[in-house]
């Protein structure tokens, strides 16, 4: 399995054959409409991202010492986002999530995505996942 | 600045590339393109008149108001007084002190709330708001009902976004003692008949408060010939500062209404046993006010004036014919409000596209719009959707910028399709 660094490379490799926005976004789109859609009966309140204008589900497991997420968005270039996020920080242990510094979004020319007011709850979904890391790091 | 170009019969020339010139910020690039800002419900920019005399008061004039007899203090009080007068005359107040500056819509519906639910309010009496409020014109009112056991009542609107007789006149009856709507709905941009509810409130007795937040943009207010009790609107969205707002009201009714905040300047006289408050407008007024916001806000009205509503009015509704026919066009775009009476404000749906998606991608070609509930949930329920995109107008955008919304929207959707 590549780390979260590895990981994050490979996504900055891919965005910079972009000269341009629309390449950008439409890789976004692509990847948003080609991820799985969460299960069904993860769509509970509970998992939903707050401060997020569309919907983002987040569903977090742990299996065999490793953390799986699964998100979803009813929003596409929401799902594309978070689908980054959870490619990148899924099927690692708890500690390295925890102490991942995510600089790819900012590599890939996304950052305002993270700005605190951003409607997409970007920053909402990182600050969740790492939360649910350090729960695991905590019941461990 | 403005230049205003006078003919034989005195009248103004509604000259739009000179206007552009006085609002800086239109001029710059967001994303590689020139800014198409259709955010002007949210917030407006602002003119170089306002931005010059809010600056101009820092460097020249600064103190504090009202109490001072050195020169600074009393160039200052006038200053602010001045705008007061503005206000009154731009709203056709009767008075000077029916005029109480305030942070802005929000704070002035919060006073109402606060300083009538203390006395003028029972349990079992009844509020009417509308089913088109914004946030800030329904949570202050259900904190009165919480606090007082009064029963908030809701006039539905139509399937196009209006608010018909029949409507309120099922809603308005003896038990009604507020009335409180909008003029201009922020999200659907409809016009409502308000001098008809205002009339029809006050049949039995109730008290009308007004949101003009999205009025005052666009068109000529006079609150005496509307006859309503109160007027709520702010500066930020009528070219002036953010944070300095106006609450009008009929002086016996805020001469009876006891004071939202205590404080400094508020005060007649103060005794650790007992204080009397100041006389309007002061009474509503505690603290150092927002002194360099009001000038801003005066220098705004001036500008305003110096167009003419009437100059305004034509021009937003050219702008919102030819959008309206433009945005019409688009396959599987429907408009989420399509009142008869409307102001340069589109909300719409795009099926199978989500708003946040769109408006995202509408940023990336430099148009600011606003997506989301915009602060009215209780509406999107009742269209069933979750949110729109909204595209607000004001005078100085231009046929042009209709034209960039609705390519960037045709761009969006066969990107996001």
């Amino acid at each position: 399995m590549l780390s979260i660094d590895e990981k994050q490379n490979d996504i900055i490799e891919d965005f910079s054959i972009f000269d341009d926005w629309v390449g950008k976004y439409e890789y976004l789109i692509d990847f948003g409409k080609s991820l799985p859609m969460i299960d069904e009966k993860y769509k509970l309140d509970e998992n939903l991202i707050k401060g997020c204008q569309s919907k983002v589900w987040l569903n977090t497991e742990m299996k065999e010492d490793i953390v799986i997420y699964s998100a979803d968005s009813d929003a596409v270039i929401t799902k594309g986002l978070v689908g980054l996020m959870v490619h990148v920080l899924s099927n690692q242990t708890p500690e390295a999530i925890v102490n991942s510094d995510l600089y790819f979004i900012d590599k890939i020319g996304l950052k305002d995505h993270l700005s605190p007011n951003r409607s997409n709850g970007l920053l909402s979904m990182i600050k969740q996942m790492k939360m649910y890391a350090l729960g695991y790091t905590v019941k461990n | 600045m403005l230049v205003i170009k006078e003919d034989r019969t005195a009248t103004m020339e509604f000259d739009i590339e000179i206007i552009r010139k006085d609002f800086p910020i239109l001029s710059q690039k967001v994303n590689g393109q020139p800014l198409v800002y259709l955010d002007n419900a949210a917030s407006s920019q602002k003119p170089l008149a306002v931005i010059d005399a809010i600056s101009d008061y820092y460097k020249t004039t600064h103190s504090n108001v009202h109490r001072g007899v050195h020169y600074l203090s009393q160039r200052a009080t006038t200053a602010y007084e001045d705008t007061r007068e503005k206000v009154r005359a731009l709203i056709n107040a009767k008075l000077d002190h029916e005029i109480i500056f305030t942070r802005g819509t929000t704070e002035s519906i919060n006073l109402l709330a606060s300083s009538l639910g203390k006395h003028q309010i029972q349990k079992g009496d009844e509020i009417v708001i509308s089913e088109m409020e914004h946030h800030s014109n329904i949570v202050p009112w259900q904190l009165l009902c919480e606090e007082t056991g009064a029963i908030l009542k809701v006039i539905p609107v139509n399937d196009q976004g209006e608010i018909t007789e029949e409507s309120y006149h099922n809603v308005i009856n003896e038990k009604t003692k507020i009335v409180a709507i909008c003029h201009v709905s922020n999200t659907l941009g409809t016009i409502n008949s308000i001098a008809s509810i205002i009339e029809y409130a006050h049949q039995f007795g109730a008290l009308t408060v007004i949101d003009g937040a999205q009025a005052l943009p666009h068109m000529t207010v006079d609150v005496q010939q509307l006859n309503c009790d109160f007027y709520c609107f702010s500066g930020h969205k009528m070219f002036g500062p953010t944070g300095i707002g106006i609450l009008y009201g009929k002086e016996a009714l805020l001469d009876a209404l006891p004071p939202y905040h205590g404080g400094g300047n508020m005060i007649e006289n103060v005794t650790f046993e007992k204080t009397t408050y100041n006389k309007l407008p002061h009474k509503f007024e505690a603290g150092t006010p927002n002194i360099a916001g009001g000038i801003g806000l005066g220098a705004a009205i001036d500008y305003i004036m110096k167009i003419g509503y009437e100059e305004i009015g034509k021009y937003e509704d050219e702008l919102a014919k030819y959008g309206h026919e433009q945005l019409s066009a688009i396959k599987n775009l429907r408009f989420i409000g399509d009142a008869t009476e409307k102001s340069a404000v589109f909300s719409f749906v795009i099926e199978g596209i989500h708003p946040s998606d769109l408006g995202t991608i509408l940023d990336q070609q430099g148009i600011a719009v606003r997506t989301g509930h915009h602060c009215t949930q209780p509406l999107m329920d009742k269209f069933g959707i979750s949110g729109t995109v909204r595209a607000s107008f004001a005078f100085y955008n231009t046929i042009d910028e209709v034209d960039r919304l609705v390519n960037g929207i045709n761009k969006a959707v066969a990107m996001l399709s």
